[in-house]
């Protein structure tokens, strides 16, 4: 499951909506400690700039992994956008995926109006749907729905 | 020469959880296949029809081998080597 913090979700959102319709990229780093825990927002150039593809810039995807390197994190979730199709990971997709501890996350634009917000793990090849909880804060646990009182 | 080369985590499997290793060489080709001899099965992840494989990136410093020689690309004493998943996809 991935659990993300609701103002990160709007910031890919924004992102995937302002570089519509070419696909938006980037990465959100968290601490490499085994939290899983998505906290530094970094959108991305595509350095491919098209609507069906996208690729991180060699010097840009060296600089990224140093500075992660340095600030003992790792990149928790990848995400980009599909601006025609689903948010389902393409062939292309899991062909290029090589982060088996991340959350692949994709954002579909293709609707104006509704966007479409989905995670996945890809190991090998393998792509595995996973559900995601937005929550306010890391702080708390969630402890139930809202409408049921917690106990 | 030399170096020492960091190691992706998805390739870390072939270097017993290492981040990084000793390899020696001249060449990129070289340290590859120096990495080879002692974790063996890396190179088959890095290198296809003698080239870089298309989904990885390969740094001296701070220069992707890509744009200077690609296997061939020479190494100094003390140069850092980096291998990078390529992060990239799309709908096509």
């Amino acid at each position: 499951m991935l659990r993300i913090r609701r103002d990160l979700v709007a910031a890919i959102v924004e992102h995937a909506r302002r570089d519509h319709p070419d696909e938006a990229c980037g990465v959100i780093a968290g601490p490499d400690d085994g939290t899983d825990r998505p906290e530094r927002f970094i959108p991305m150039i595509n350095a491919a700039r098209s609507p069906t593809f996208y690729e991180f810039d060699s010097a840009d995807l060296l600089r990224l992994y140093r500075e992660m390197g340095a600030r003992d994190e790792i990149p928790v979730v990848i995400y980009h956008s599909h601006t025609a199709t689903e948010a389902y990971p393409s062939r292309t997709d899991i062909k290029f995926a090589q982060e088996p501890f991340a959350h692949y996350v994709l954002v579909s634009t293709k609707d104006p109006d509704e966007h479409e917000f989905r995670s996945y793990r890809i190991v090998e090849g393998v792509v595995t749907e996973e559900p995601v909880e937005v929550v306010e804060s890391y702080m708390f646990a969630n402890t139930g729905s809202d409408d049921v009182p917690d106990a | 020469m030399a170096v020492t080369v960091s190691i992706p985590t998805i390739l870390r499997t072939h270097t017993g959880g290492e981040k990084s290793v000793e390899a020696s060489g001249a060449t990129v080709g070289e340290i590859i296949d120096n990495i080879e001899a002692q974790h063996g099965g890396l190179k088959a992840r890095l290198v296809k029809d003698e080239k870089l494989h298309r989904f990885i990136n390969v740094y001296v410093n701070d220069e992707d081998v890509r744009f200077s020689g690609g296997l061939e690309a020479s190494i100094k004493d003390g140069d850092t080597v980096t291998i990078l998943p390529a992060v990239a996809g799309g709908a096509r």
